[in-house]
Formats: C-alpha cells, sequence, structure tokens
C-alpha cells in the first residue's frame, strides 16, 4: 500500500526526484573525498614538510567542502519541495474523494476517522518521503562508496561486511515487522481520540446540562490511556534501533582487529591497511545507521499509507454515470415509479413502491409517522442515496443517469437540521447561488422571514455565523436556510420539515410569501402539521415506509383512514375549538 | 493570552469590514486560530519542561546512564587503540616475544566487547526511560486539554473552529510527542559526547582545541539565523493545519448541504487556497531547518582543513608530532558530528515548541466563571427566580433586558413568543450555560451562581432543540441521564416516552448502535430518545426546548400525556411553538425581544386581549384543522 501511494503520487515529481538523486549523489561522493585528500596532506604534505603543498590541497579541500554545501542544501530544496508537494497532493485527492462520498461511505468511515486521516496520516507519510529525500538518498552511495574503499584495502576481511550488513538489515525486518500493528493501533486510538473530542464539543450542552464531566473525562482518559500504552510500546521497541545498530559497529570493528591481527601476524596485511578498513567499515555502518533512523518511520508512514488508501480505493454508492446527461429539457417534473429503498442486510425495506409525478407549479406535501420514511424519501430525491428499487425522474431523465452538478443545481434544498457554515450571511446564501446580489440577497431573506432580524444584526449580510449557526436562535437558523434554498431559484423545492422550528405566525407569513416566489418550481414539502400542508396540490401519507394515502386533503379525508388519525390528533392536541 | 485576543478580535472586526467576496474566498474560519506574532518559544519550552517535573528523578536516572553511556563510548577507541599497540608490538618485537601477543590481544578485545555492549545496555535503557517520560508528558498534556474543554465557557467553544481545537489535541499533541522523542535522547547523547570530546581535545593540544572550539560560536550564530526564520514557518505551518483541518471538519459535518447545493468546487478550491498555504509555509519550513545540517557539516569541514593545515604547518616546523596531529584530527570529526545532530534536532525542536504553543493557548484560555460552594437543602422544591436579569452576547446586541419572573414549585411555566425573543437563551441562563451580566437567578432561595455548577444541573432536566446522541447503544444514550440506571429503568423510561415502540421494530433493540451519522433512527425517534434521556435522570427541573418539534402529531398526542404525568411536582419551563401544547401551564411567558411583555395564565391572557391574545388568533383564526 505504501510503495503504491508513493509510486502513483511522486510519479509526477520523478524529474525532481532524479535532480535530489543526482545532487545527493554528488554530495555523498565529496563527503568520501574529504578524508583521501586529508590522508594526502599528511602523507605527502606533512610528512615530506611540503608547506606549500599542504596550502594547496587545504584550499581544494576547502573547494570539495563547499560543493558539498551546495548540493547538499539543493537536495534539501527540491527534496522538501517534492515531499511538501507529495501531501499537498494527497491531501486533495482525499478530500476531493470525500467530497462525492454519499452520507453511507461517510458514515462507514466516521468523519473523525476522515479528518486524521487527511492530516495526520498525510503527515506520517509525507515525513517518510522529506526524509528519504533529505538523508536516506544519500546513504546507499556513502555504503557503496565506503565497500570500494574498505576493498581495496583488504578483501580478505570483507567477509565481516557481508555478515554485518544483513544482520543490520535482518534485525530491521524484524522490528518493523513488530512495530507495523502497534502503529494500526496508534492511529486508531487516535481516530477514537479525535472522535470522543468531536462527539463532546457538538454535544457540550448536552453534556454539561446532565453533569456528565466525570464520565466523560473518563471516557477520554481510557482512549488516552490507550493511545500512550500503545505509544509508549512502539517508543520502546524504536529505542532499541539506534544501541542496536551502534553496539553492531562496535563489534564489527572489533572482528576486523581480531581478524586481521591473524592476518597482519601471517603478514598478508599491512596495521594502516586495518586501520583504513576499520574506518571505512564505520563510515558503511554509519550510512546505514542513517537508514535506520528512517527505517523507523516506515512502520508507521506504511499504516497510515493504508489508511490513505483505504479512502481512496472506497467508491462511492452513487457513482456518476459514464456518459451522464448534463442537459436537461426543463420543465420542472419530479417522477417516483415503484421507488423502494432498504439499507443493505436490513430485513425491512424503509420505503417501497412509491409512485407519483409532480409537475411544475405544484406542491407535493409528505406527511406521516416519526420513522415512517420521510427523510428518506427526500435523499432519493437529492440522490444522497440510491435507490435500490425503481426509478427517480427529474424532468424525465433516471436521477442516476443525471450528471449530479446537473442535479444539483435545479433543486433547493432544505434540510430537517439547517446547518449553517462559519462566515457570514452573505457567505452562507452564497452558498445556495454564488453570485447573488445583495439585492437578490435580501429578496431571499424577506421571503424566509429573516429580513428583520438580519437587518438588526451588526453589519447586516456581514454579520458573523459561527460553526453549525449556533450564534442564531433554532428558527432563525432555519429561515436563514430557507433563504438559502430560495436565492438560488431552482426548479425543484425540498423542504424537510423546514418549518418545525417557526412559530405558527411567521409560518404562515411564510408560506403566503413563498406560494408566489416558488410558482414556477416543483414544490416537495415534507411537515408535520396539518395546516401547513393542506392547502398542497397532492399530500402524501406515508406510514412504514408505504404510501397509504395520495391526494387532497379533502380526498384523503374521505378515504385515508390515517390521515384523519393524524388530522383528529391535532385537533386533539389544538384542543376543542 | 491577552494580546492574542486583542488580536483577535482586531480580526474578527476586520472580516466583518471585508468584502463579500473576499470573506467567501480568503477567510474561511479565522476566529479563534491564532495570530503569528507575539510568540515565545523560550517561555514554551519552559513550560514543557516544567510540565516533565513530575519525572525529575527519572530524568535524573537518564542522565546518569546517558552519561556513562558515552564515557564507555569515547574509551572505546582508546582500548581498540590499545589493541593496535599490542599490534604493533608484536610487529616490531617490542614485547619480548616472537610475534604478536595473541592472549592479550584477545583479552583486550573481549575487554572491548564487555564495554560496548555495556553501552548498548546503557543507551537502551536512556532511550526506553525516556520514551516513558515524554509519552506520560504527553498523556498529562491531553488530559489537561480535555479537562480544560469542560472548564470553558460555552461561548469560547460556541466561537472556535471545532477541527481547529480537535487539531491541537490530535496533531499538535502528536508532533510534540514526535519530536520529543526525535531529539531529546539525541540532543543529550550529543551535549554529552562534545563535553567528553572537548576535554580530550584539551588535553592533547590546547592551541587546536581552542580552533576547534571556534566552531561553536560559528555554528551558534548560524542556528540564530536559521532558526528565527524556520520559527515563523513552524507556526504558520501548524496554524494551517488547524486552520484545514477546520474547513474539513465543517465540510464533512455538513457533507450532504455541500453535495445537494452543488458547492463541492467551491470549497475545494477554498481547500485549495489553504492547502497551498500549508504547502508553502511547510516548505519552506522543511527547507530552511533542513540546511542545518549541510551548513554545520561545511562548518566542520573548514574546522577539519583547518586543523589539517595548521597541523601540517606546525609538524613540519616540528612543533607537533604527526601522532597528535592525526589524534586530533580524528577528535575533531567526533566533535562536530554531534555538534551537526544537535543543531537539527534543535530544529525538529522547534517544530514541536510551534505545536506546544498551540496547546497552551489553548490551556490558558479564560475559563467559566468561577463557581460557589454554597449547597442547596437536601429536598429541592424547584423555586427559581428570575430578578432584573440582564444578558447579551456581544455588547452591542442587548438581548435579555431586566427580566422578572417567579417559577412556584411544581408550577408549569410556558414560554412563547416568535423566533429570537430569547426563548431558548432564557432557559439556557437557568442552566447557567452563559453568565448574567446583571441580576440574578435564584433556585429555592440560593442565587444559582453560589452553587456549584453540578449541583445546579443535577436537578434539572434539559430537552434541547438540537438533539445530541453519541456513539453508542440506543441503552446508552437513554442512560446517558442516568448513569446509575438499571436496565428496567431504562426501559420503563423507554416505553414511558414512546421510544419502546420504535425500538422493537429495530433489529438489534436496545443494543442498536447509532453513530454520528446515524442512519438507524430518524430525527423525530431522536426528539423522542433525548426525551426518553431527561425522564430518566427523574430531575426537579425539568426544561423541554420545543422537545416534540420533530415529532408527528400522533407520536405527540401520546407524549403530551406522559409529559403530563412528568411534569406533576415538578417545576416545567415549556418552550413551544404549538400553543395548543402549552394551554394548561399555570403561567405563560409572552417574550418579545428579550423581555417578558405578558404574563398570566391562558384564560388571563386571553381575557386582557393583548399580544397573547393576537398570536392565538393567528394561529387558530388561520384556516387550520377542519372536521367534517
Amino acid at each position: 500500500m505504501l510503495v503504491s501511494l508513493l509510486r502513483s503520487k511522486l510519479s509526477e515529481y520523478r524529474g525532481l526526484l532524479g535532480l535530489v538523486l543526482l545532487f545527493q549523489a554528488i554530495q555523498a561522493f565529496a563527503g568520501l573525498y574529504l578524508p583521501a585528500l586529508n590522508a594526502d596532506i599528511i602523507d605527502k604534505g606533512v610528512a615530506q614538510g611540503d608547506t606549500g603543498y599542504i596550502w594547496r590541497i587545504g584550499g581544494w579541500m576547502i573547494a570539495v567542502s563547499f560543493a558539498q554545501l551546495i548540493f547538499a542544501v539543493s537536495a534539501v530544496r527540491v527534496g522538501s519541495k517534492v515531499a511538501m508537494a507529495f501531501g499537498r497532493d494527497v491531501r486533495a485527492d482525499l478530500f476531493h474523494h470525500v467530497n462525492h462520498f454519499s452520507a453511507r461511505e461517510v458514515a462507514k468511515f466516521g468523519a473523525p476517522s476522515l479528518i486524521t486521516r487527511i492530516t495526520n496520516d498525510v503527515q506520517q507519510v509525507q515525513m517518510l518521503v522529506i526524509m528519504t529525500c533529505t538523508l536516506l538518498l544519500s546513504a546507499p552511495f556513502t555504503a557503496l562508496g565506503g565497500v570500494v574503499l574498505a576493498l581495496r584495502q583488504d578483501v580478505a576481511l570483507s567477509w565481516i561486511l557481508v555478515v554485518a550488513m544483513p544482520a543490520v538489515a535482518i534485525l530491521f525486518a524484524i522490528l518493523i515487522q513488530k512495530l507495523i500493528p502497534t502503529y494500526r493501533k496508534i492511529q486508531d486510538y487516535l481516530d477514537h481520540i479525535n472522535e470522543i473530542l468531536r462527539e463532546q464539543l457538538t454535544g457540550i450542552r448536552v453534556v454539561r446540562a446532565f453533569v456528565r464531566e466525570p464520565e466523560e473525562v473518563e471516557r477520554f482518559r481510557q482512549g488516552n490511556e490507550a493511545l500512550t500504552t500503545t505509544s509508549l510500546y512502539s517508543g520502546r521497541m524504536q529505542a532499541l534501533m539506534f544501541p542496536m545498530i551502534n553496539v553492531l559497529v562496535n563489534l564489527a570493528t572489533v572482528a576486523v582487529v581480531w581478524f586481521g591481527a591473524n592476518r597482519i601476524a601471517a603478514g598478508d596485511m599491512q596495521v594502516g591497511a586495518m586501520v583504513a578498513f576499520i574506518s571505512y567499515l564505520v563510515q558503511i555502518l554509519m550510512a546505514v545507521m542513517m537508514a535506520s533512523f528512517i527505517a523507523m518511520m516506515i512502520p508507521r508512514a506504511a499504516v497510515s499509507a493504508d489508511r490513505i488508501q483505504e479512502v481512496l480505493m472506497t467508491n462511492t454508492s452513487v457513482a456518476i454515470a459514464d456518459n451522464a446527461v448534463t442537459q436537461l429539457d426543463i420543465r420542472a417534473q419530479i417522477k417516483m415509479t415503484g421507488v423502494g429503498f432498504a439499507y443493505p442486510g436490513a430485513e425491512q425495506p424503509v420505503l417501497s413502491n412509491v409512485n407519483f409525478t409532480l409537475e411544475a407549479g405544484e406542491t407535493l406535501a409528505v406527511i406521516g409517522s416519526t420513522g415512517s420514511g420521510k427523510t428518506t424519501l427526500v435523499n432519493l430525491m437529492t440522490r444522497l442515496f440510491d435507490v435500490t428499487q425503481g426509478s427517480v425522474m427529474f424532468d424525465g431523465v433516471d436521477v442516476r443517469a443525471l450528471d449530479p452538478h446537473a442535479l444539483w443545481s435545479r433543486v433547493g434544498f432544505v434540510p430537517q437540521k439547517p446547518y449553517l457554515f462559519s462566515g457570514t450571511i452573505a457567505s452562507n446564501l452564497q452558498f445556495g447561488k454564488e453570485d447573488a446580489t445583495e439585492q437578490e440577497m435580501w429578496e431571499a431573506l424577506r421571503v424566509a422571514q429573516a429580513e428583520e432580524f438580519v437587518r438588526s444584526m451588526p453589519g447586516g449580510l456581514d454579520a458573523r455565523i459561527v460553526q453549525g449557526g449556533v450564534n442564531v436562535s433554532g428558527g432563525q437558523r432555519q429561515r436563514l436556510a430557507i433563504a438559502r434554498a430560495l436565492v438560488r431559484k431552482p426548479e425543484f423545492y425540498i423542504f424537510d420539515d423546514s418549518f418545525s422550528a417557526l412559530d405558527l405566525t411567521t409560518e404562515a407569513n411564510l408560506r403566503a410569501a413563498l406560494a408566489p416566489y416558488t410558482r414556477d418550481a416543483a414544490v416537495v414539502v415534507v411537515g408535520q402539521r396539518v395546516s401547513s400542508i393542506r392547502s398542497a396540490t397532492k399530500i402524501m401519507v406515508l406510514d412504514d415506509g408505504v404510501v397509504v394515502g395520495l391526494g387532497t386533503h379533502d380526498e384523503l379525508l374521505a378515504t385515508c383512514p390515517t390521515y384523519e388519525e393524524i388530522v383528529l390528533s391535532q385537533a386533539m392536541v389544538a384542543g376543542a375549538q | 493570552m491577552s494580546d492574542t485576543k486583542r488580536t483577535n478580535d482586531t480580526d474578527h472586526e476586520e472580516n466583518i469590514g471585508a468584502s463579500v467576496g473576499e470573506l467567501r474566498s480568503g477567510r474561511w474560519n479565522t476566529v479563534g486560530v491564532p495570530t503569528e506574532k507575539s510568540k515565545d518559544f523560550k517561555a514554551t519550552s519552559k513550560r514543557l519542561v516544567q510540565r516533565m517535573a513530575d519525572e525529575r528523578w527519572i530524568a535524573g536516572v537518564v542522565l546518569i546512564t546517558g552519561i556513562v553511556s558515552v564515557i564507555l563510548v569515547v574509551l572505546g577507541p582508546r582500548v581498540l587503540g590499545h589493541a593496535t599497540d599490542i599490534l604493533f608490538d608484536g610487529l616490531l618485537g617490542r614485547n619480548g616475544r616472537d610475534g604478536i601477543n595473541f592472549e592479550s590481544l584477545h583479552k583486550t578485545l573481549w575487554f572491548a566487547v564487555a564495554l560496548y555492549l555495556a553501552s548498548f545496555v546503557l543507551a537502551y535503557m536512556q532511550t526506553f526511560m525516556l520514551a516513558g517520560i515524554v509519552q506520560r508528558t504527553m498523556y498529562k498534556l491531553r488530559a489537561d486539554v480535555e479537562d480544560k474543554i469542560h472548564r470553558l465557557p460555552l461561548s469560547y467553544i460556541d466561537r472556535h473552529s471545532r477541527g481547529d481545537l480537535l487539531s491541537r489535541v490530535t496533531n499538535d499533541i502528536d508532533n510534540i510527542a514526535q519530536s520529543l522523542q526525535q531529539s531529546l535522547s539525541q540532543l543529550l547523547t550529543a551535549f554529552l559526547t562534545i563535553t567528553g570530546v572537548l576535554v580530550m581535545m584539551f588535553v592533547v593540544s590546547p592551541l587546536l582545541a581552542f580552533i576547534a572550539l571556534l566552531v561553536v560560536p560559528a555554528s551558534m550564530l548560524l542556528m540564530k539565523q536559521i532558526a528565527g526564520r524556520s520559527k515563523q514557518k513552524f507556526i504558520a505551518q501548524w496554524k494551517h493545519t488547524g486552520e484545514l483541518n477546520g474547513l474539513i471538519e465543517e465540510t464533512f459535518t455538513g457533507h450532504a448541504i455541500v453535495k445537494v447545493f452543488d458547492q463541492q468546487d467551491q470549497v475545494e478550491s477554498r481547500f485549495e487556497k489553504i492547502n497551498q498555504k500549508l504547502f508553502d509555509v511547510s516548505n519552506d519550513a522543511q527547507f530552511i531547518s533542513g540546511s542545518i545540517m549541510p551548513s554545520m557539516m561545511f562548518i566542520g569541514n573548514l574546522n577539519y582543513v583547518a586543523i589539517a593545515v595548521i597541523g601540517g604547518l606546525k609538524v613540519s616546523s616540528g612543533a607537533m608530532s604527526l601522532g597528535d596531529v592525526q589524534a586530533f584530527i580524528q577528535y575533531s570529526r567526533q566533535f562536530t558530528h554531534p555538534l551537526t545532530q544537535a543543531a537539527s534536532t534543535a530544529n525538529v525542536l522547534q517544530s514541536g515548541m510551534a505545536s506546544a504553543e498551540r496547546v497552551f493557548e489553548l490551556l490558558d484560555a479564560p475559563e467559566q466563571e468561577p463557581e460557589g460552594d454554597t449547597h442547596l437543602a437536601g429536598n429541592v422544591q424547584g423555586r427559581v427566580v428570575f430578578d432584573d436579569v440582564s444578558f447579551s452576547y456581544s455588547k452591542d446586541r442587548k438581548l435579555i433586558e431586566n427580566l422578572s419572573f417567579v417559577a412556584e414549585p411544581g408550577s408549569t411555566i410556558a414560554i412563547v413568543g416568535p423566533t429570537g425573543a430569547g426563548k431558548t437563551t432564557l432557559v439556557n441562563l437557568i442552566m447557567r450555560f452563559y453568565e448574567l451580566d446583571g441580576g440574578a437567578i435564584t433556585l429555592d432561595g440560593v442565587n444559582i451562581a453560589d452553587l456549584p455548577r453540578s449541583e445546579l444541573r443535577s436537578n434539572i432536566g434539559m430537552v434541547l432543540q438540537d438533539t445530541w446522541l453519541f456513539n453508542g447503544t440506543i441503552k446508552e444514550n437513554i442512560g446517558y441521564g442516568n448513569p446509575s440506571a438499571t436496565e428496567e429503568q431504562i426501559v420503563a423510561a423507554a416505553k414511558a416516552t414512546y421510544v419502546d415502540r420504535f425500538v422493537h421494530s429495530l433489529p438489534d433493540g436496545y443494543n442498536t448502535h447509532l453513530t454520528g451519522e446515524g442512519e438507524a433512527v430518524s430525527t423525530g425517534e431522536k426528539q423522542l430518545l433525548t426525551i426518553a434521556r431527561a425522564f430518566l435522570a427523574d430531575p426537579a427541573i425539568l426544561i423541554l426546548d420545543e422537545a416534540t418539534s420533530s415529532v408527528d402529531t400522533r407520536t405527540e398526542v401520546l407524549i403530551q400525556k406522559a409529559m403530563g404525568a412528568l411534569r406533576k411536582g415538578r417545576t416545567s419551563f415549556v418552550i413551544a411553538h404549538r400553543l395548543s401544547t402549552i394551554r394548561d401551564a399555570t403561567v405563560i411567558l409572552v417574550m418579545e425581544n428579550g423581555t417578558i411583555v405578558e404574563q398570566g395564565s391562558h384564560e388571563e391572557l386571553l381575557e386582557r386581549q393583548g399580544a397573547y391574545y393576537r398570536l392565538y388568533q393567528s394561529q387558530f383564526s388561520a384556516p387550520s384543522v377542519e372536521l367534517d
């Protein structure tokens, strides 16, 4: 997963990566060249008392180290650019991909997990790429150069290298194997902490109202403890790496002296050669150590890459059709034929066999008890879910064959929970219509009965709205959400129980203002109050996912017992008039 | 902190003044995001170190093992050098024997092996303990943030981007842990090695040691230059990470709306912008901090050349032996290597400090007003009095002014009025979610500001307009109101609030798992669940804020009956738009623009023919339910 993620997202930067490799190679060889020059100063300059030679080679050494500096810094420049661009691209890909998920996929991962994946997990992989570009890439050159130079000193002793290097590699492989499952747990625990905290922040009023702070702190503590215990375990495993490499390097040098002594005694080798061999051995193993430093990051990055790929490889359940229809013959017609919907694995369908046709200028009201499938019906129209049976047609085209943008640009949707985004009143209205003029905005606010309170807010249209819109009252939020849909002037309006937080006077005024505004559109209204839907062209009565009545108020009163029951219940609540 | 706050306020005003287009494009979610200036890293690192104070004993042990381990490492080459001497002596016949003294050589080498193994064990112990220190400190830091969240005023949480707060706990603390883990032990070893090697260098040649020492101020200067630059970039990097997290969180929370309003492209372009900014600053941060290592290497090399040249000249003039120069060169390499390492890890720490600042900033945020320690008499009557209460969310817009009323024990107080009149705010004040600007609210004669918050709130059961359920089973969610409730009590509460009915139709019944984005239950059913939750809590005072607005009317009739039973003997506050549901209230408060314009019983108010009468008329004179 890690490899495939890196390959796919780094291929664009192949050229730059090549450049980093080149710079690192030059830099590494310059580094290896310096000790050779130093040996020259001692052997030829100092030993022979040639002061001029010392100055000359000294100058040359400075030139070489300057070149090393330039290439090393350039490698860092290009390398960090590649790594950060990689991170940026993966984040953008993930965000884009998740935006096309349906509600089901978002629920499957959970928003908190998706958030950690886009930020924290990408960070982990990005870190590996940076370290690779700035440190790891020079290691093979240093090691290779070292091996060549060591072999020039004594071939017979190189078996020590042959033993030491794989030994290091195997020990590392074992550690990494052990660390990977640990890091998987760490990322999951991080998700969990994120989830607990996000729940606490969204439900802070409930937490406080029920005085559940101690329990919430305890819940967090458990998550925190799990994360800490696992992080500690991985931290301690990691702690093994450096000392392990160190001891291996040192034992290898001891081995060189031990076995070198025999060869020296036999006259096969000079003491000087042995000392040089040791210094190259140290250099090689230092390079291996550098590599190991980065190898420590591989387990976590691998886990994070898995988590990223998991999201990228999940396809949305409301896929865009090939050759999707983008042009519609506008007549504002919604038609459902034999529509049914069931959650995968569920025994009972949420909706079954819904049929209706709604033309421009008509209003369909949907009424029914809690959990009867009203919101599901609406979600099928906006294609937040796809039907499992039958079809939903907009202007004669099945929504599944329609380009989602073509669909959504024609719909003004007011959800049951009027979620507003942080920004201003204006920025929220522009969510409905990007280039809405002030005049259009005020008109939409007027119809939504929101003009008065917006005018009284400091800044008017530029008044601040915080995340979720919690700084305005529930009723105001609902009216802003309505205005957001109205400003689009779409062909289709969908109001999902959108008047529930409004007092009846406001609602009556709103409906009166709405009628001329939506004259040419097809309107679907989900509601609870008979008074607010009785004037609809058609009323659909839902009960347990089945349409038990479809007709006008008067027709239904005569033919539909469920409707009559609903009407009666409201009369009872209202009390005898 | 006050500085940051002030900057935020300015930011806020700028935003309001800015053009709409700019607001939409660039300044998304800037509330509460710290500004880049006025950062004090020294103070931050001091605080971070102070937080590790509990670990000082272990830290002491870490230091000792570190010192011993470094001594062993510095000794290592000497022991090996001794082995080389034995070889030489053997070859030159200086040991009085024929050939190499293998017995003595092997003894020396076994000693070296023992030395290295010992240093391995010590080094491992050191990092092992250090990991403990870092992780335990992070554990406490996270726990402190969690505690802090429960002490912050609601107004703070409302104002700040949720995603940014989350980012501080996950991304920032994670970054602190990683950078401490990476850098602390290296920094320590590097420091000790430098000291050790320096001592050895002065022993060999004071002059050359002095030259080598020049590296220190040179690298200090370089570090200062680079660190100053990278600091700003790291701060910006984590700030933008938080900002991005905020945008992501908000977008995913409003996922359906973003889709249906076809705003994906717009949201993505905003994302693109922050993402690009994040790329720019982190690219710079990485480059600047990545340059430290090569620059230090360069300084080291210059020093290396200087020693080689000067040493060479001194040997030629006969002032120094060749062996000494050779040894010195080796030491100077040993000297610059840890220095380079220290410089680059110090920079990793910078990134950690930038994150630590963000966490401390949250921990330093002003907390809610202190609570009193007066207690209520054992048996709470539930008499609530508002005495001349004034309140506003922001200074420029008064919300509630000089409001007074009395709720007698056991009475039902209905609050009606147009949206935005301050009804929800009023009940929020009873919960002491916000602090009053003037006046007092008393419960059984005690000012609620003198009560511990938990004591006040545990006597009040609240059902909010916005339903909130957490990730857990239906049973757990109902039980939230009363952690000690038995299963029978939960089912009884569910039955009384008509939850039992729909729970039975779910495949897993009460064990059905609800997720944040829950598909299993509808909004109306969620409302029923929150009512069951309050029902189970069995409080002396009940607050119902539009509790049944999404419930269908047939179910509502049934709930009203159950509520009637529930309200008996309790003081209840009911906010409802359907006036029919509140006719039997003891007192009806009619609110308009934050003040009570009328109060009395249904009949009294109708007789008065004032605001309530008009409200009532508009609801029932409008063509309503007609029964044939």
